[in-house]
Parts: structure tokens; sequence; C-alpha cells
């Protein structure tokens, strides 16, 4: 026989102002199954909660309604104060009488009587619950960092740091991401390279971080703590134990005229290739889609010169599975590339360049050994225009968004070039210069005032060729939107950062909400910028919406301080709201029909087929399983069984059915 | 009869009244973890048992703290609609709708005009007792 406690809260005046506290308290306890009714002034306080402690002891209560705030604000508390008290925490309710009742209404008496109303429809609920244990997980404690960009590399520098196993998976032969091939990095210039190469050397050396680069996420499994990561290594057609790294074989290969990815295609590199001279690892891959012997069959011009015999041209790609507690999304971002500014002549004319390319002009290491050149003829070019927000902030383009760096990389590319050609002139057409950030602001003013780059507020229409020149036509809108021509020796369009290519793909993988630009989701744009809205998942950097280098770095710091909280415990916990097909014994009793239609509504792959079976492998029945750790209590299932077979937890569909039978039923009125 | 989902709706409602907002006494609001729980055999049991209207609130589309559940809540209210309104039941008696937990004014509009709306269509007496008399025919004919 259930025997509930209903404690009614004034909480101070905000309820009792408009509810008569007292009455709702009085005819409660003529509720059936009501053996004890009191309101108190402020219940959540430490005598209220005193209160309610004493009488589940002194009256054996079965459950306890609190009528006060809103379960959102204070069920924890009164849960907490059950717990004290012996009782079952999830037999404990909240009827919200402040926020949906007291708060919204006049002093009248149907104000009371809602209040009533609500009380009653609890307790009919509250005789309704059952008393659930938390769910305790255990935890694997190694992380899995997809991505080896800046974010990437410094989440894992800080995981493994803090002591735990890290492996980092990347698809491109080096790590580096884009931070590698910039040339100086805004506001101090310092050499990009010479500040993240140590970084990279780090990560290949650390012993708790395994780097596993060329290598791709392709599945994954399981749930916080006890994730099952399946991950592609592409053949790299080099044994990496036998290789030491000395470049013969990228010297003598006879494939040499392959554009450059590092290099933005400014430069070229061979069939076998590491990207970049710092690369880590620095070891080469073979370019299957370019080598000659893939293509011909024949050639094997490598295996020839290595002095190791580490050329390996049947190795295969292996799949491999681990398993993790965390996992961090690092994936970074990329730039909009040709075609898709057809009015700028991006792509037809080769001195239309885009960002990041001209950082390789920039760099020291780049195409042009740091000698700002023009990609045609290698001419010094004298006239520059920076265009910024191609792209960006333009809803024709369907970019509505800022790209948030380029404001500050088109001021630092004006600035590189003056120092480099003394008399050249930078012009920048810009929308608004955006420059919030420490000593940001002062770095653009130095762009404009000191190395006296034009700025011109507007935007560009057109560019087109003319006497070996590019006329760049566009407006000035300071002066009353003044058309403005300038003959240009090279322009260099700060384009649009968009979500990484393939950021889609990896989303549906790792089960992770994107945006409509395909950026990664966080939790709360506010309060949970570095988690998803899957738990032990967490994002850093750019995978989430354009960052620049120190934004970048704080998100996958913050990642990696949420990936430590995470692996301190050794079982996490949660709430056991979970659904779960019934079972009776013997199991093939299951109400379940085995129609799997729950199957691809679960958000979180958490409904299994589980298969009953005779001694000699016959199949006598299947039935829905529903893994508790995966799943998260949204009842999607519930309300679609045919054979309503499962329930949720918590929100049954006895404790629903009788909350609206309790409002509604005359009888109990 | 309101069925809300706890992380937008709910939490929205509970924000109209931080705001102290009033709206209309005769409502009740019932949590649901996501209104994908939501099974429209409950709506159909809750006009039988006498409500006169009910709201069905979730989060915005892409909102969804599980990533989906409003969808599919949505394309089931379509299809279920359609088929109240086949067998002659008022379907304008339901209000589905998307309140987030930052709009606390547009909840207490939406019971205001959804009060004003089903009292206008007046008290549902007729579905309650073609329920009542299918019920009674039922443990007759056991």
């Amino acid at each position: 026989m259930a025997r509930i406690g209903v404690f009614v809260c004034h909480c101070g005046e905000n309820i009792s102002a408009t509810v008569d506290c007292d009455r709702v308290a009085e005819n409660a306890a003529g509720l059936p199954g009501v053996v004890h009714s009191v309101d108190y002034k402020y219940m959540c306080s430490d005598p209220g909660q005193t209160l309610i402690r004493e009488a589940i002891r002194e009256h054996r209560l079965t459950g306890v309604v609190v009528a006060a705030c809103s379960p959102r604000m204070h069920e924890p508390t009164f849960r907490r104060a059950c717990a004290e008290a012996g009782l079952n925490p999830f037999l404990c309710e909240m009827a919200n009488v402040r926020e949906h009742c007291s708060w919204v209404h006049e002093k009248t008496e149907s104000t009371t009587q809602k209040a009533k109303d609500v009380v009653r429809m609890l307790v009919e609920k509250v005789k309704r619950n059952e008393a659930l244990q938390p769910i305790k997980v255990p935890v694997t404690k190694k992380a899995v960092v997809i991505g080896g960009g800046v974010a990437g590399i410094q989440a894992a520098l800080d995981i493994a740091n803090g002591g735990h196993k890290v492996l980092l998976v990347e698809r491109e032969p080096s790590i580096g991401g884009h931070m590698s091939q910039l040339s100086e990095t805004f506001p101090t210039l310092d050499c990009s390279q010479c500040i993240l190469t140590p970084r990279m050397v780090e990560v290949a050396q650390h012993p708790n971080i395994t780097l596993w680069s060329y290598s791709e996420v392709i599945g994954l499994d399981g749930f916080v703590g006890n994730f099952t990561v399946k991950i592609r290594k592409k053949a790299k057609s080099i044994d990496e134990h036998l290789c030491t790294g000395c470049g013969l074989c990228t010297q003598k290969c006879p494939v040499r005229k392959i554009p450059s990815e590092f290099e933005q295609g400014l430069g070229t590199r061979s069939a076998i290739y590491t990207p970049f001279p710092q690369a880590v690892p620095n070891k080469p891959v073979i370019d299957k889609l370019n080598c000659t012997y893939y293509l011909k069959g024949r050639c094997k011009l490598c295996e020839k010169v290595c002095p190791t015999q580490a050329i390996r041209f049947d190795q295969p790609d292996e799949l491999v599975e681990v398993q993790a507690g965390a996992i961090v999304l690092a994936t970074g971002y990329d730039i909009k590339r040709a075609d898709f500014f057809p009015e700028y002549g991006y792509g037809k004319y080769k001195d239309v360049i885009d960002g990041l390319q001209f950082e390789r002009l920039a760099s020291a290491s780049g195409p042009t050994g740091g000698m700002i050149r023009r990609p045609s003829d290698g001419q010094i070019p004298k006239k520059i225009v920076f265009v910024a927000c191609a792209g960006s902030r333009d809803p024709a383009k369907g970019i509505e968004y800022c790209s948030k760096f380029c404001c500050m990389y088109t001021a630092k590319h004006a600035m590189l070039y003056k120092h480099k050609v003394h008399d050249g002139t930078p012009y920048v057409f810009y929308m608004d210069i955006r420059a919030g950030g420490k000593d940001y602001d002062e770095f653009t003013r130095r762009a404009i005032e000191v190395d006296r780059t034009q700025y011109i507020r507007g935007r560009v229409s057109r560019i087109y060729e003319k006497d070996g020149k590019l006329i760049v036509v566009g407006a000035d809108t300071l002066l009353g939107a003044q058309k403005v021509e300038i003959e240009a020796d090279m322009v260099v369009l700060a384009t649009a950062s968009v979500a990484s290519q393939g950021s889609e793909e990896l989303a549906q993988i790792v089960h992770v909400s994107y945006d409509r630009y395909k950026f990664f989701s966080e939790a709360h744009p506010k309060l949970k910028p570095v988690e998803t809205n899957t738990a032990g998942i967490f994002l850093a950097g750019a995978c989430q919406a354009p960052k620049d280098i120190p934004e970048s770095v704080s998100a996958a710091s913050g990642a990696a301080a949420k990936v430590l909280g995470l692996f301190a415990n050794d079982e996490l916990t949660r709430e056991p709201l979970i659904a779960a097909v019934n079972r009776m014994s013997p199991p093939q009793y299951s109400t379940c029909i085995g129609c799997f239609l729950c199957q691809p509504v679960c958000p979180y792959n958490a409904i299994e087929r589980e298969e009953f079976k005779t001694r000699d492998g016959r199949l006598i029945k299947a039935v829905a399983r529903i893994n508790p750790g995966l799943c998260q209590g949204c009842g999607t299932c519930v309300a679609l069984c045919r054979s309503k077979s499962i329930d949720l937890f918590g929100y049954s569909n006895k404790q629903i059915y009788t909350e609206v039978a309790a409002l509604l039923d005359e009888a109990l009125v | 009869m309101a069925f809300v989902c706890n992380w937008c709706t709910y939490a929205g409602a509970d924000l109209t009244g931080t705001s102290r907002l009033r709206y209309a006494q005769n409502v009740r609001i019932i949590r649901f973890p996501c209104t994908g729980r939501i099974d429209f055999l409950l709506l159909q049991q809750t006009l039988a048992k006498g409500a006169d209207g009910i709201i069905v609130s979730g989060c915005h589309p892409n909102d969804c703290h599980y990533t989906s559940g409003n969808f599919h809540a949505r394309r089931r209210w379509m299809v279920f609609r359609q088929m109240l309104e086949n067998l002659g039941v008022e379907a304008d008696r339901v209000i589905f709708s998307w309140v987030s937990a930052a709009e606390g004014a547009k909840w207490a509009d939406l019971v205001n005009e959804t009060v004003e709306s089903i009292r206008k269509l007046g008290p549902y007496q007729k579905y309650k007792d073609m329920a009542k008399s299918l019920e009674e025919w039922e443990v007759t004919h056991e």
C-alpha cells in the first residue's frame, strides 16, 4: 500500500501570495494513499528538508511529492534529502506550483484549484514510480583525438600530460594542419612554424601519445567511457619501422610535377613524398593516384634506391578497432576554393590567389623562399589588392557568417608585403574591420598607420585582366559609393572559411549534431562550448566555427580539461531514466514482436537485436534489447513501439496515463 | 492539457514564470523527456477523459536535446492529424507548437491563444460521450 507524503512550500510569499497553501495541503491529505501532508515556509531550507527526512522515517513513506518550484530548480535537492532519509531518490516528484502556477496567475480560487490539481496528478504519478538505481559504467581511460592541427595537437598534449593515453588520428601524411602552412602569425608576427614544429615533435615523442597519420575514423560505437573507434590506416606503402626518413626516394622519384597540397598548388611534389620538410612523422607516403608503378605496373625506382628496403608496394589498408573513453573532434576548417568566385576570376587568372596561397608565398620555406612573387611570371608585384569578406557575410553566396580571422590575416598580409616590398602599395577592400582580441585592434591600426595600407571600405564587384594588369572594380562607400578602379599586379582573396571537407560524414559517424554550415554544434553556445550533445565527445578548434589560433588552442585545452575530468572517475553514474524492453522469464516471452522499427528511430543506436536459440542453434525469437549505457531516455522508441513492449523509467506509460486520468477523472476531482 | 518536453518548452514555461508573465489558468502541464516520447494514443485518451484541447510543444527543429525526437513527433502528428480528421474528430483541438527555453513570452501567448480558440469550439462533450459509450459497449460485449 502506498504511503505518500505531500510537502507544500510557500517559498516565502512567492507561492503563498496567490495560492492558498494550507488548503492545498489539506486537500492533498484527503487523496487516496496520502498519509502525511504539511505546508512550510521554505521547504528547500535546512529545516524544510529536515521536515521531509523526519516525515519519511516517521510515517514510513513510500513516495514524496514536493509542491514547490520547478523540478529543474530543486529536484536534485529534494531527491538528495529523500536519499539521506533512506528513500530511493526516484520516488520523489515535484509539483511545479511556482513557475507554472503562482507566478503566472492572479490570486483567485482557480489558481489554488490548479495547485491542487497539479499535486493530485503528481501524487498519482509517484505511486507508480519505481525505485531506480543509478547506472554505473566503467571508463576506458584513453582518448582519441581526431585531427592533428594545432587544436588536436594541443588537446592531445594536454591529455597526455595529464597522465592518460591518447591516440591522435590525422588523415594527412603529417600533423600540423593549416597552422604549419602559415608564414607569420598575428598580432606578434612570430613565425608559425617556429612555434608549432616543437609541439609537433613533442607529440611524436610523448610516451602517452600514439600518432596515426594517414588514417581516418570510419566508425564509432559505444557510449561515454566506452567507445569503440574504427579507424582505417591508409596504406603508406612504406614500412615505418624500417624507414629512416632519409628522403632519397623522394629525390629520385621520376613523377615530380604533382601540385603540392601543402604549397596550395604553388609548388610541386613527387609521387612518394613528405608534405613538407618539418613533417611529423617525417616519413614519406606513396600517392597511389600518381605513382607510375600503381598506374602502369613498373618503375619501382624508390624501392631500388631505398637503403633500408622499406618500400612495400603490396601494403594493404589496415582496419583497426580502438577502445576509448572520450573523443575530441579537432578536424578544423577549409577555405573556399576556385569556381566559387567567377566574378573575381579566381581560378582563371593566375595572379588572383587566396589567403593560404599568400601565406605560402610569404613563408621562408615556401616555393619562392619568402619573396612575394606573382605566380604567373615571377615578377614582384607593385600593387596588391586584398579583398576581405570574399564569400563571408554574403547571403548571396550562402555563407552568412563572418569567417572571423580574415580581417586580421589580411592586415598581416598587407604588413608582410610592405615589409618585403618597400615600394609596393597594398590596398584592402573591407566591409568592417573586425579586430576584437588582445592587441588585435592595435595591429590593424599599425597596418593602416605605420605600413600605410590603403583601406577602402566597400566591396569589389568584378576583376578582369587588361594589358597584363588585373583591374579591380569596386566601390568606396565612405565616398558615397563612388566607383573605384585599381590596376593591380596581384589580388589576394580572403576567402570564406568553411567546415572541413568530410565534416558532415564524420558528424554522422560519431553522432554529433552540426549546423547548417556543417560546423559541429556545441551542447550549449555559452555554458558548454566544448561539449557536444553526445556525452564523451568534445570539440576543439575550428571544427565548431571559424576560430583563430589562440581561440583554437584555448578550446582544445578546454576540451582536454573535460576529458581529464571524465577520466578522474573510475566509474560513471548516470540517471537511470532510460527505456527498456519488457522481459519475462523465460526471456522469449517478451511481448516484443521483433519488428525492429525502433532501431532506425533511435538517435543513439542503442537498440540491439537479441536472439534466443535452441540448443541446436535454431532461432526461436529475436527481440529488441536496449543498451542501458547508450540510451539517453528520449522515449521516441516507446511512443513508436507497436506492441507496447518498451517503456521508459520515470516516464512510463502507467505514470503518464495516470497523470492524465488523475486530472480529468471526475471520481478524483 | 499541455504535453511538453523537459528541455525546451518546460524550461520555456519556467521562464514565463520567472518573467512573471500572466496567462490563462486552465492549462495543466505534463512533463515529458521529449515530444518524441508522446504516444498519440495518449492524445486520444486525453480527449476521451474530457480534455477540451491539447497543446503539444517541444524544441524547435534541430534543437532537440535528443537530436531528432521532435522530428519524429512532427511526422507522427502529421499522420495522426489526418487520421483524426478522417474519423471526424476535431483536430483543431490539438495545437502543435515549438517553444524554446528562451521563449517565455511565446509560451504565455500560446496558452492564451489556445484557450481562446478552444473556448470558441466549446467543451468537447461529444467525444467524451462517444468514448464513454464505446467503453460501455466493450464492457457489455466482453
